[in-house]
């Protein structure tokens, strides 16, 4: 499976990266080179394996329905590039 | 009966299948212990998990998995002792951490169904397919500035269950009894408040049209109708949009739409307009939920008792039709109440006054059950006045107004009032013998064979009575001097 | 030279009162003065506020309340949240983020009595394995080739930055975060110890982000027996971390003088790779002779799936990655690059915001996620990842712990295998697959090769087992009498 320049243009718009048109082409060489590199998994039958999410073999804990937390304004907002009163602002979004 | 849409080509049957997202009752969110109640002051309840702050990590609330075990069960659907949460990534700015923490492959409820009514007094299964649990977003404000959305994260990382109908409903009709019976047996379980006017119940309309006896054709998901009108309408409208597409030799886009209530219409959604990839995946930061059956079996035994058995109950119980049964059971409160007044009187009178008056009454008053001005005991005390003659059934209407009125009790308004019904059979005589010489020509006339006039004669003694007159010894003091 | 002390030996001078909390710190106050602005090793400095804590620190003592590292001077890797102290990630994304809290890991250090000398320089967002990566420039390994005083190494990565402030004796200790070796490898290419844990041992909480199911906070020190000390203070149960392990913390520092008598050493034959150069083979036979020596008894096992770490390490981190990252917006911290719509802003934001390294792995990590590509490398990776763990749990199931070497080299120059990410990743093929299981392993300077540069041998013990992680790794470095010193370090600098 190998990218084309149609599929990192993809893949960047999917994460909301810019890429300037002549960068595409060196992206290109550089994750085909890994995902070719990656490619030796398939040596592998994993057929009947079950996956494995992560290392922590154990149930989740839940915690009680408590409000502790919150009421935070000033600390959420301070950080915000556009802080407009008591909201974030981001450029108009039409639904 | 089946609703269908004629076109030029023939009848159109409608397939619908109804996402329900229902915020769930606790009082902190899903994985962050910010408070959920409506109304507050903008971003004042978010914590820096909900705002996706750097290193924040989730915890999930027992509470809102024991709301989604609660809401399965009285679906009588499966509940999953392993489920797991996935992330469902996009980009929106009322998203922070660019994705929604949701169940995807393994939600925590399996298959279920819902009965629901219908207004012929049918009854149709509906399947669920599943519930989950979910996130959920913030909200934007495009209104407060012509050029920037704000955003209040208020909302952010409230517990959602998202429910999943089967593509079974075919109607209108169908679709709004659905969301109606959903939001009952929500309301009974106290995991969602059923509120839609403040977005706690919100449905995702799937919509599609075919020929009798096709396969499924091209849906599209009408998102986010607030209101059981409007999700009857959105059907209606965009049914009507796709039939309209196919006969005239198009194909209906597989597409996410809006309904504007206003214009009455359903319009292609700008945002969405991009292919989505939401590239779910396991959450790394959580582990899987894993149920304890003996947890499940407490819940279980702790249910209430759900509508439909309610129902039935009252049908078994007080002899009530169907249609006054599923009235009665549709709110938990009107249940309550209803029994309430009930108990150890007329059933059947009981339910009468109940859907009558009383409805009649919070009505005109814009109360609730819940506020009524007449509480159950005062209506019980009311029958008790009629059952054992006290006074009868036009004064008890008088009676009741006043209560609504003065929210005094039944029994002092008819001692203040005077409204005791007359059974002094001396002053029914007299009063009967003074109509009688009042209207000689009547007489005549009744006695010539116009017997009808036995009613006005009864009208005429009350009237005398000032409503107060027993109407059985009324009946018979007039049978008795009528001859 | 107070910088010299171990953190045993200072914490023993404190409570002797031989010298003073804020002595100690300004002394490395100074010798950072003095070398970070050629070493780079911290991003931000806390010189105020270290003091303060420092004072805060001789208080305590002479109230008699100092907490088990009462005044020990420590580098912040800049992963943590400190609260009112701008975290980067080394990232210009994070712009000036100053978070509103503090890590749980830090918390702790802190209820210690830790005194906090700076944010140390890492990779971008803890991806590399050079600590080249990093917006706020390069750090310079300390140490020198045999000869060649003006070639500059690389400190290792990701976290660079806390292994050589360790390595120049800029602070008696480190945090670091090791999500496939970040701690690890550089300290093998610093000539110092660090640890990383169980996964779960220390809370996540805080700590920006890089891979959340490989991610985990350990130690750098000069010697095993403060990176126990330090780990002690870090470890414990957190609520606020899912992941977080509801277990007792044991007595790391005490489990370094255990006897390795009766222990069986397992000696990973995959592990054995083409191509390995002989010195660090050679290193790796002498560690186990030195084991040997100290009673323990090595047992040839296989990992059979060792080869296959690395590729589904760079499916599975850069998947989690692409999601953990996609937080960095532009609307409620960090940088933000205007747009002509919120779209724009994102892309602007975002091209502007992460490095090459970091691009990659978002790239990568959404390909690997997206729609038709799921089932052939995520689903798969997650698939041998089972296997790998499976290969560990066998292994465990024979011998205590294993013995490996850390890295497959000593540290390199600064620039080299820029151009080829893959050969960049090669750097963590042995540390890799304990950090896939889960397991704890940790990083003993063993010796110099034949350029006079620091090699580490790795020690991996079972899930939760560090108290045997330390003990192993203790007899090595009484075995190997490692005294080699850095050329640069406070005092001098050639």
């Amino acid at each position: 499976m190998s990218l084309d320049p149609a599929t990192v243009r993809r893949i960047a718009r999917l994460a909301r990266i810019h890429l300037d048109e002549a960068e595409v082409p060196r992206l290109q060489d550089e994750l085909n080179a890994i995902l070719g590199w990656i490619e030796q998994l398939n040596e592998l039958d994993v057929a009947d394996i079950a996956p494995l999410t992560g290392p922590a073999q154990m149930a989740l804990k839940m915690r009680e329905d408590r409000v502790t937390d919150g009421g935070l304004r000033e600390a959420v907002l301070a950080n915000a590039p556009d802080r407009a009163g008591d909201f974030f602002a981001v450029p108009k979004v039409v639904e | 009966m089946s609703y269908v849409i004629e076109g030029g080509t023939g009848a159109w049957e409608v397939v619908i299948g109804l996402e329900v997202h229902a915020q769930v009752v606790s009082q902190a969110k899903l994985f962050s212990g910010a408070a959920t109640a409506f109304g507050a002051e903008p971003n004042t309840q978010v914590s820096f998990v909900d705002a996706a702050f750097p290193g924040m990590l989730p915890v999930i609330n027992r509470e809102c998995v024991a709301q989604a075990v609660r809401t399965g069960l009285g679906l009588g659907a499966h509940i999953n002792l392993v489920s797991r949460f996935d992330r469902k990534n996009y980009f929106y700015a009322d998203l922070p951490p660019g994705y929604q923490i949701s169940q995807y492959q393994h939600p925590i409820v399996g298959a279920g169904v819902i009965e629901i009514e219908l207004a012929d007094g049918s009854t149709k299964s509906i399947g669920v397919t599943r519930l989950h649990l979910e996130q959920d977003a913030g909200k934007s404000l495009h209104d407060q500035h012509p050029t920037k959305s704000y955003i209040d994260l208020n909302r952010a990382g409230v517990a959602l269950m998202e429910i999943v109908s089967e593509p079974d409903l075919r109607s209108p009709e169908e679709a709004g009894a659905y969301l109606r019976k959903l939001r009952t047996i929500l309301r009974y379980l106290g995991t969602c408040d059923g509120n839609m006017e403040e977005g706690s119940m919100r449905a995702d309309v799937n919509v599609s049209v075919r020929k009798h006896g096709e396969p499924f054709r091209t849906r599209c998901e009408v998102k986010n109708v607030n209101s059981v009108r409007f999700v009857m309408q959105a059907i209606e409208v965009e049914a009507k949009r796709q039939v309209e597409i196919w006969e005239a030799g198009g194909a209906v886009d597989q597409e996410t739409r809006l309904f504007d209530a206003a214009r009455g219409i359903t319009r292609s959604m700008r945002s969405k307009e991009e292919a989505h990839d939401y590239r779910y995946f396991p959450d790394p930061d959580l582990l899987p939920l894993v149920l304890d059956e003996a947890w499940i079996a407490e819940l279980k035994a702790a249910l209430p008792e759900l509508p439909d058995a309610k129902r039935r109950r009252f049908m078994q119980q007080y002899g009530l039709p169907f249609y006054d049964s599923a009235v009665l059971v549709a709110e938990q409160a009107t249940a309550d109440y209803y029994e309430t007044v009930a108990r150890g009187r007329d059933a059947k009178l009981a339910a009468n006054w109940v859907m009558g008056d009383l409805f009649a009454a919070l009505n005109r008053t814009g109360r609730t059950i819940e506020t009524s001005p007449v509480p159950a005991a005062a209506l019980g005390a009311l029958l008790d006045l009629m059952a054992d003659n006290t006074i009868n059934g036009r004064i008890a209407k008088e009676v009741f107004e006043a209560m609504v009125d003065t929210g005094e009790a039944p029994g002092a308004i008819v001692e203040r009032k005077g409204l005791r019904q007359v059974t002094d059979t001396g002053a029914i005589d007299a009063a009967v013998a003074a109509v009688l010489a009042a209207n000689p020509e009547k007489l005549a006339e009744y006695r010539s064979g116009k017997e009808k006039l036995f009613g006005f004669f009864v009208g005429q003694v009350m009237k005398a009575m000032a409503g107060k007159g027993n109407p059985a010894l009324v009946n018979d003091a007039l049978k008795r001097q009528l001859g | 030279m107070l910088t010299d002390l171990t953190l045993a030996e200072a914490s023993a001078g404190l409570a002797a009162r031989r010298f003073s909390a804020a002595e100690l710190t300004e002394a490395h106050l100074a010798a950072i003065a003095a070398l970070n602005p050629r070493l780079n090793a911290y991003i931000t400095l806390a010189a105020d506020s270290a003091r303060a804590e420092a004072a805060d620190a001789d208080a305590a003592r002479a109230r008699g309340e100092a907490g088990p590292l009462a005044g020990i001077p420590l580098a912040i890797k800049d992963l943590f949240c400190t609260a009112g102290l701008r975290t980067t990630a080394a990232s210009r994304i994070l712009g000036n983020f100053i978070p509103p809290y503090e890590s749980t890991v830090t918390a702790n250090l802190r209820r210690a009595g830790a005194v906090f000398l700076g944010k140390a320089n890492l990779d971008e967002f803890a991806m590399g394995s050079s600590n080249m990566t990093s917006a706020f420039g390069p750090v310079e390994n300390p140490w020198k080739p045999r000869g060649d005083a003006a070639a500059k190494l690389v400190p290792g990565g990701s976290s660079g930055g806390s292994a050589a402030a360790v390595a120049a004796r800029l602070a008696l200790g480190a945090t670091g975060t090791d999500t496939g070796g970040s701690i690890r490898q550089p300290a093998s290419f610093c000539g110092i110890a660090g640890i990383k844990p169980t996964y779960g041992r220390c809370s996540r909480w805080g700590i920006v982000a890089f891979a959340s199911s490989l991610d985990q906070a350990g130690p750098f020190a000069r010697t095993v027996q403060d990176c126990a000390m330090l780990l002690g203070a870090m470890a414990g149960h957190d609520p606020k971390d899912s992941t977080s392990a509801d277990r007792p913390v044991p007595d790391f520092a005490a489990a370094c003088s255990r006897s390795l008598r009766g222990m069986r050493i397992g000696i990973p034959r995959e592990y054995r790779a083409p191509g390995m150069s002989g010195e660090i083979e050679a290193l790796w036979q002498r560690g186990l002779d030195w084991l040997r020596a100290a009673g323990a008894e090595p047992v040839e096992v296989s990992l059979p799936h060792t080869k296959y770490g690395l590729a589904t390490y760079y499916i599975v981190a850069p998947a989690e990655c692409s999601s953990n990252l996609a937080r960095y917006d532009g609307v409620r911290f960090g940088l933000r690059e205007d747009g002509a719509d919120l779209t724009e802003l994102y892309e602007r934001t975002r091209a502007a915001g992460f490095g090459d390294e970091v691009r990659r792995r978002i790239l990568i990590g959404t390909y690997v996620l997206s729609a038709g590509y799921y089932d052939a490398y995520y689903l798969k990776a997650q698939k041998v990842r089972a296997l790998i763990h499976r290969d560990f749990t066998e292994a465990f199931a024979k011998v205590d712990a294993l013995l490996t070497p850390t890295a497959p080299s000593a540290a390199f120059a600064q620039g080299a295998n820029m151009d080829d990410p893959v050969q960049m990743y090669l750097n963590d093929v042995f540390t890799v697959p304990a950090s896939m299981a889960g397991v704890p392993a940790m990083s003993v300077p063993a010796g110099l090769d034949s350029d006079g540069l620091p090699l580490g041998l790795q020690v991996i013990g079972r899930p939760f087992d560090e108290e045997t992680v330390f003990a192993v790794a203790a007899a090595i470095e009484r075995e190997a009498g490692f005294d080699a010193q850095p050329a640069i370090r406070a005092g001098v600098a050639p």
